[in-house]
This record gives C-alpha cells, sequence and structure tokens, in this order.
C-alpha cells in the first residue's frame, strides 16, 4: 500500500473559507458548478485509472479559462493549499489522485478546439479536449493527430502532455512530446507563460520538453499547440502466430533489421491471445504462445510489397500461422482484439494491474520467462502484451480486489516485474508515468543525487511543492521547503 | 582563455569542474570547438572540452540504439551506422563551412546545441531521438537521465533539457540517441516557382499528401537548369515507394522534374549544412523559425540572401554583419512571432546583441533558478545564450 502525506491541518481548519474563495474565482454557470465540494459530488473525482487508491478532495474547481486557472494557482500558492490536476481521470498510475487538503482543478470544462491550420500542419485545443477530438477535428480533411493511447476515447490532450502520453503508433510518429509545437503554461504564481510557438525548436532552453511529461509537478497546462500530419493512403495489418516467445522476438529483431520501420508492431504471449479472442473473437490463433500484430500504410499497392516482405521474414521462424488482412475491414478485426485487451483481461478477472516498463527488445524472452515464474511464485495470473518495436511492456496482473492479500501480492508482483524491467537496461515507466503507483520505486532506477537533482528542478518551478505532490518522488528525501510531515507508520 | 582542458574521462571532466568551482573561475565548455561562433563569445577564464571522451559505447542495430562518448565525432558514428544501414534521424548539419572549422562537430555539441537538418520537419530534431544522456553538473556530479530505451518517461526529462542549453546547464559526457534504418532510395520532386511564397505553398501542399514527404526546402536561385526559386520535396524510402510517391507529386506540379539518387542527397547534404545560402565570409547568418506561411515574409525582412527548409517555417538569411540588419531581423520575428538566431557573426556584434529571442519575465525567473540548481557556481558557459547569463 502506498504511504500518502498528512493533510495540513491549518488548510482543513480553513476549508470553508478556501471554498469559498475558489467559488468567487469560478462561479456557478451555464456549465454547472464552478466548485464542488460536497461529498456525494466529489466522489467521482476521488480516484482515476488507478482504481485501488481513493481519496476525496477538500474540493474540486471547474474553471474555464486559462485567467481562472491563473487565479486559482495564485490563490493556492498564498495560502499554501496543495493543487491536483485532472484531466479525464484516465491515469493508471494514479496521477490524479487526490489528497485530503488538496484542491482538484478539473480540465474538462476547457474543451474547445481553437485554432486549425492545414497549410501549416497545426492545431491550438484547450487542454481538456480529447485525444481522440483533436483527430475527429482534422479528419475529415484527411489529417490526423499521431500519438494513439489505448485510453483516446477519454483521455485529454492536457493529461496526454502532462504524462508524455504513447500509444501503439508511437514507433513511428513519436510519442506526445514528439508532436507538440507550443503551450500555454500556468505557473503556481499564477503567471500565464507560452511556451513555443505554433513551429518547432524554438531558440532558448527547451521549456517545452522539461514540461512534457512532467507529471504536474511544475505547473498546469491550459492550451496546447499540436502537430497535425496528414495520413497515409491507407494502412493494413497482418498476424503472425508463434510457438514461442523467443523466436517472435527473433521475428521482430529480423524486421526491424531489414529496415522495415512498420507504424505498429504488437506483440501479445498466450494468455493475452485468449483473453482477447474470448472477448472480440477476431481469429486469434488459440494454438500459439505468442503472436505479433503488424501494421503497414501507403497504397494498396505498397502495402502488399510491404507486407509481402514482412511474411518473407516471419516465414523464417517457422511461423504456426500468418494471416495477412485482405481489406481495412480485415484489419479492423485484427486490432479489434488488441485494442479490447484491457477489457478482455477484465473479463477473466474481476481486477487487474496494468504495469507498464521498458526493456531493450533483445531482453524479452528472458524477461518474459522471469515473469512467468514469479506469476507462479505469487500464484497470480499476467499476460502480456507489448508494444514490441519500441520495448514498451504491459504485463496485466490478475487479482481479486474483494481479497486483500490477493491485492498486496498483486502490487509486489508489480514491483518486481519493474524492477526487473530496470535490471535488464530498460526503466520503471515507458507510457503511463510514475504517478504514486511507481513513486516508491524511483531509488531503483535513479541515485538519490539523482533524484534529488529532478527534485531540485521541481522546486525551480514549485518552491512550496504545492503542485500534485506525493507524486513521482519518494516521500523520503523530500526539501524542507515541501512540508509534507508523515505520521509514523 | 589561458588554456583548455581535454580530459581523457569522464571522472576528469568531473575533477576539472570541482577544480573550477574550487577557483570560482567559470568555464568555455565546448566538444571540438566546431560551432565556437555561434550565439554568444562565452567569458571563461579557461576551456573544458569533451573531445578526449571518444567512442561508440553501445549499439544495437536491431533495438535502434545507439551510446557513445560525447566526444566521438560525427563522421565516426555516421559511419559506424552506415556499416548497418542505419543513419542520424535528425539529420545533423555539418557546419564546418560555415563557421570555418577543420574539425568536425561531436556528438556532446550537435546535442547541446540541437542542431538538425532537412528531415527535422518530417522525423523530428536532434533533441527528440535523445533516449538518454550521462553528465556533470556544476558541483561534478556526475548524473544521468532516461536511459537506453525507446520509450521512456521515468521523472524530469532532463535530456530535453540539456539537448539545446548549449553547455550552460550541465556537461554531457555520454548520450544515448535513437536511430532508423536509412532508407533505400531518395529522390526529390523539384517545382520551379515564381517566388518564394509560392514556393512555400508547393511546400504546403506536398507536406499536406499523404506519400511521406521527407524534406521540404526552397532554393533561392534555381537548380541546374530550373531558373529562378525551386521547390524541392524529397521522398525517402524503399525504391517502389519512391518511385511511386514521386510519380504521384510531380503529377500536382505543372513544370516538376526528377532528382534522383545521388544528386538528390547531395543536394539534401548541401541545404542541410547552408551550401545554396551562399553567404559570403565575412557576412552573417541568422536563423528563423517560424509558422511556415510565415517564411517567405521573413525571407524578405533583409532584402538579402535566403534559403527555406522546413516546409517554409525554417528561414536562413544572408547579410552584411550589421547591428542595423540585426535589428530588421529582430523586429521581422517578433511580427511573426517566429525564433530568431544570429546563427553567425563576427565577436563584436554578437557580443552587442541580443543573439536569441527574450525570455518573458516569469520564465527567467524561473530559469535562473533552474541554472542554480545545475550550476550554482555559474560556471558553465557564461553569457553564451544571454548576457549576464
Amino acid at each position: 500500500m502506498i504511504r500518502q502525506p498528512d493533510p495540513k491541518p491549518e488548510v482543513l481548519a480553513r476549508a470553508p473559507e478556501i471554498v469559498a474563495a475558489l467559488r468567487a474565482i469560478v462561479p456557478d454557470g451555464p456549465l454547472g458548478h464552478g466548485v464542488i465540494s460536497d461529498a456525494r459530488r466529489l466522489k467521482p473525482y476521488e480516484t482515476d485509472g488507478l482504481a485501488a487508491y481513493r481519496q476525496p478532495p477538500l474540493a474540486v474547481v471547474l474553471p474555464t479559462t486559462t485567467e481562472q486557472v491563473a487565479a486559482l494557482l495564485a490563490y493556492c500558492n498564498r495560502m499554501g493549499v496543495r493543487v491536483v490536476p485532472r484531466g479525464a481521470g484516465t491515469s493508471l498510475s494514479g496521477g490524479a489522485l487526490p489528497l485530503a487538503d488538496a484542491v482538484v482543478i478539473g480540465m474538462m470544462r476547457m474543451n474547445q478546439i481553437l485554432e486549425i491550420d492545414y497549410a501549416d500542419r497545426f492545431a491550438v485545443v484547450q487542454a481538456g479536449v480529447t485525444n481522440i477530438g483533436i483527430t475527429k477535428a482534422v479528419e475529415a480533411a484527411g489529417f490526423f493527430y499521431a500519438p494513439d493511447p489505448s485510453s483516446q476515447l477519454a483521455c485529454m490532450i492536457g493529461g496526454n502532455v502532462m504524462m508524455n502520453s504513447g500509444g501503439a503508433h508511437c514507433l513511428k510518429y513519436g510519442v506526445t512530446a514528439n508532436n507538440l509545437l507550443g503551450l500555454t503554461f500556468v505557473s503556481i504564481e499564477g503567471e500565464v507563460i507560452k511556451i513555443g510557438g505554433d513551429h518547432p525548436d524554438a531558440a532558448g532552453l527547451d521549456w517545452l520538453g522539461l514540461i512534457t511529461g512532467s507529471e504536474g509537478q511544475l505547473g498546469l497546462v491550459t492550451e496546447v499547440t499540436v502537430r497535425i500530419l496528414r495520413g497515409p493512403e491507407g494502412a493494413r495489418a497482418m498476424l503472425a502466430a508463434f510457438d514461442g516467445n523467443e523466436v517472435a522476438g527473433q521475428a521482430v529483431d529480423a524486421i526491424i533489421g531489414s529496415g522495415i520501420i512498420p507504424v505498429a508492431l504488437e506483440f501479445m504471449d498466450r494468455p493475452a491471445i485468449h483473453a482477447c479472442e474470448a472477448f472480440a473473437h477476431a481469429g486469434y490463433p488459440l494454438d500459439a504462445e505468442a503472436m505479433l500484430i503488424i501494421e503497414v500504410e501507403g497504397s494498396v499497392a505498397e502495402q502488399d510489397d510491404m507486407l509481402a516482405r514482412i511474411r518473407d521474414i516471419c516465414a523464417q521462424f517457422n511461423p504456426i500461422s500468418m494471416k495477412v488482412a485482405e481489406s481495412a475491414e480485415q484489419s479492423a478485426a485484427i486490432w479489434k482484439g488488441r485494442k479490447g485487451a484491457f477489457g478482455a483481461v477484465g473479463r477473466i478477472s474481476p481486477d487487474y494491474l496494468c504495469m507498464d516498463g521498458t526493456i531493450p527488445t533483445s531482453q524479452l524472452p528472458f524477461t518474459l520467462r522471469r515473469i512467468g515464474e514469479m506469476s507462479a511464485d505469487y500464484g497470480l495470473q499476467v499476460a502480456n502484451i507489448f508494444h514490441a518495436g519500441d520495448g514498451n511492456l504491459h504485463p496485466l496482473i490478475m487479482f481479486d480486489a474483494n481479497d486483500a492479500d490477493s491485492f498486496v501480492r498483486a502490487e509486489k508482483f508489480g514491483a518486481d516485474i519493474l524492477r526487473l524491467c530496470v535490471e535488464v537496461g530498460g526503466c520503471l515507466t515507458g507510457e503511463h508515468g510514475v504517478g504514486v503507483e511507481k513513486r516508491d520505486l524511483m531509488g531503483v532506477q535513479f541515485t538519490a543525487r539523482e533524484l534529488d537533482q529532478q527534485r531540485a528542478l521541481k522546486t525551480a518551478f514549485d518552491p512550496q511543492w504545492l503542485l500534485n505532490p506525493s507524486k513521482v518522488f519518494p516521500l523520503d528525501g523530500l526539501p524542507a521547503s515541501a512540508s509534507m510531515p508523515m505520521a509514523a507508520e | 582563455m589561458s588554456g583548455s582542458l581535454a580530459p581523457a574521462d569522464e571522472a576528469g571532466i568531473a575533477a576539472a569542474v570541482l577544480a573550477a568551482a574550487a577557483a570560482g573561475e567559470p568555464l568555455a565548455i565546448e566538444g571540438n570547438g566546431s560551432k565556437a561562433g555561434l550565439l554568444r563569445p562565452v567569458q571563461a577564464a579557461r576551456g573544458l572540452s569533451t573531445r578526449g571522451l571518444t567512442g561508440i559505447t553501445l549499439y544495437k542495430p536491431a533495438e535502434l540504439v545507439l551510446s557513445a562518448r560525447a566526444g566521438t565525432p560525427i563522421p565516426q558514428i555516421e559511419a559506424a551506422l552506415a556499416e548497418h544501414g542505419q543513419h542520424l534521424i535528425a539529420e545533423p548539419p555539418d557546419t564546418r563551412a560555415v563557421f570555418g572549422s577543420d574539425l568536425p562537430a561531436t556528438l556532446g555539441g550537435i546535442v547541446a546545441t540541437n542542431l538538425s537538418g532537412p528531415r527535422r520537419i518530417a522525423w523530428g530534431s536532434m533533441r527528440d531521438h535523445v533516449l538518454g544522456v550521462r553528465f556533470v553538473n556544476g558541483q561534478g556530479e556526475v548524473l544521468r537521465s532516461g536511459g537506453r530505451v525507446l520509450k521512456n518517461v521515468t521523472g524530469l526529462d532532463l535530456c530535453k533539457l540539456l539537448a539545446g542549453s548549449h553547455g550552460t546547464l550541465g556537461i554531457m559526457t555520454e548520450i544515448t540517441l535513437k536511430v532508423l534504418p536509412a532508407p533505400e532510395a531518395s529522390a526529390t520532386v523539384a517545382v520551379p516557382v515564381a517566388d518564394l511564397a509560392e514556393g512555400v505553398r508547393v511546400l504546403s501542399a506536398g507536406l499536406g499528401s499523404p506519400f511521406g514527404v521527407s524534406g521540404a526546402a526552397v532554393l533561392p536561385e534555381g537548380y541546374e537548369a530550373l531558373r529562378g526559386p525551386v521547390a524541392l520535396l524529397r521522398i525517402e524510402d524503399f525504391i517502389p515507394s519512391v518511385a511511386y510517391r514521386c510519380g504521384r507529386l510531380a503529377a500536382e506540379f505543372p513544370g516538376a522534374i526528377l532528382i534522383e539518387e545521388a544528386a538528390s542527397r547531395a543536394l539534401w547534404r548541401a541545404i542541410r549544412d547552408l551550401g545554396p545560402l551562399g553567404a559570403a565570409p565575412g557576412e552573417a547568418i541568422w536563423r528563423l523559425s517560424a509558422r511556415p506561411s510565415a517564411g517567405a515574409g521573413l525571407a524578405a525582412c533583409l532584402g538579402g540572401r535566403a534559403l527555406l527548409d522546413w516546409g517554409g517555417g525554417l528561414v536562413w538569411l544572408a547579410a552584411e554583419a550589421s547591428e542595423a540588419n540585426h535589428r530588421r531581423v529582430m523586429a521581422a520575428a517578433e511580427a511573426a512571432s517566429a525564433s530568431f538566431t544570429l546563427f553567425r557573426a563576427p565577436d563584436a556584434l554578437r557580443a552587442a546583441v541580443p543573439v536569441i529571442n527574450a525570455e518573458a519575465a516569469p520564465l527567467a525567473a524561473i530559469a535562473a533558478r533552474i541554472k542554480a540548481a545545475l550550476d550554482p557556481g555559474l560556471l558553465f558557459n557564461p553569457g553564451r545564450m544571454r548576457a549576464g547569463g
């Protein structure tokens, strides 16, 4: 279980006064209450995608303008009130988990698309626009926004920026950080700062790069300028099934080694294949130990050429079966299982933890073997889904939330997997962020001094440590200015 | 400067930093010094170079990852990648001709200046592909950020902060990059245009096509038999794809010709290295980044020579190195919300003027605290990016 810092008694004592001040900044409007502070209405905000942890905040504020966000932060900074930013609350690492004495600033009402420029290929959107909402707004013109996290129907671009979200297609198109041009950033002092612009590589320090993926530690983002790309003529997928993780991994290496960078290259192990097939009836090979989904782009002739090359490569690794989609519909069927993976696992297990580590791809067979051994040791099932091209592994650990011991084992199992990822040369998180979930493992990847250096950068932005405190950094070793006393365990 | 140190290893760099901290003597941080003429002259008693830290320390072609010590010359890295049919994605420029340097850029220097070539428009900048760094901070501590895997969001991203910080925040000692397979073929569709504005419209149409354009530039003064400005769209891919895509693109633009393979590769190398800008030895060079549709207007702000890359959004200007010209560039950049860099100029000019955009006051305050967090003794490259900073 993850420990949280004690609430500041002086803040709790002044709660009514604080709520009144927040209401003065964000009054009720046509969209509803500007500030939520009654227990029943706070309920939906007490957790996020890491649903095992719950904590109602002091209040939730739902601003509609950058000026309101600036006034809220300036007020909280003046009063020493902690702030937890929230988009759609889809974080799987607990990035939006409240604290009892914190004000949650929810960005969902800032959901306007402000500008779309096809000639210069950018869009300016407010932080509460959903990821898919950007693509929907530009797809009629043949354009799209590239990063595509699995939660893209719900998750918001502001949250994507804060977590530097990825997705299945980032092997070719990069993650969020590679697809941003500018931000409207609000500091804890309430200063509104334009970062970057509508063009790449502004001169000066790379604030855009530092803020992206900072998990709400440095400030809030209210507007985002994203690069939009013209989509390819078409895309098509194929399946290749193998009788072992090792040979499937070798096939991945051989594809990359041949000079082909597929737009997506996904790996599923046997439990994942079975869970997804039972759910989606996608025609997945149930006799396989491992399966690859490989997608290529271009004209039909280009797709044919590329898929033929990939089929020839896979054929060298004794595949059990291969299936090339003959149409967009067949491609969609192949993807249906993968995209429904989380729901599929949810059907066979009452609860699961979705882990997110990255490993060097050559370490895949060893890593999966070790995870299999741990699965037996912990007595918990695991299904592995892997963005194979870039080494991002998503083990889904199945447990029963009604059985306290099962949850404790699942968390330990997850932590062991992430330690293993670091051990083989990888990292704790590829795209979900540290949040509270991996906070206490940061010492596995970084030395104490490295963490101190990162903390010093946070302090440069947020001297009082009011912004999303208790996330990312282990609570031991915080600077005195963070003022985060903890009761003894 | 009273001399330059070039330790043979990372520990030597750390020791030199500790000694400088003890003496309170700032350091001019460099690799081979090939871009010493970039931005402002550094005010430092001594130089500290990473050129002694050389060698590729890890290269896994199938994992698309390469690590090398910061002083490794770029050509050595390019050669090692070429042996496995791979390349540096951002196509960083060779600035030897521009700055009159005999020595090639080092990996550390290219990352610290975040310089990217034409492919940046499609595949990202140098900083986009930095997966991990080892660096020495102003207290002589060796620290790491990032790692050696392609996807990593663990903790604050110091890699991006250090990339493009021009050696003012830390001394990178080893860098891990994402690399990619080099394309099998390269070809360019060249379209004669009436003026730069029409050229940018052609680039915009090309980049708005589904054909994956990986270079989009306007040559100001023709290409071989083509007179006047020429818009260029590059396709890099497998042979059949390049033929097909160039054919489809050429059909869109009357008068288009095809520049194939070796000629195409040579042309984009020249653009990368600013050859077609034709800057005379004594002239200053400015670099502006703007929305592409502002490119043609910015290109005209001095009435001198201009080269447009990145779909028109990267504007290179060459003209007399005068403060008056610089003020004109600054005013044009301000009007177009563009980013400017005085890329090359005599020391007197670049010491006298702001060489990059000013930072908003609240950001400047944060920047000062960031500097204090990483380099509390203000040892590294004082004055490099801004006067007094």
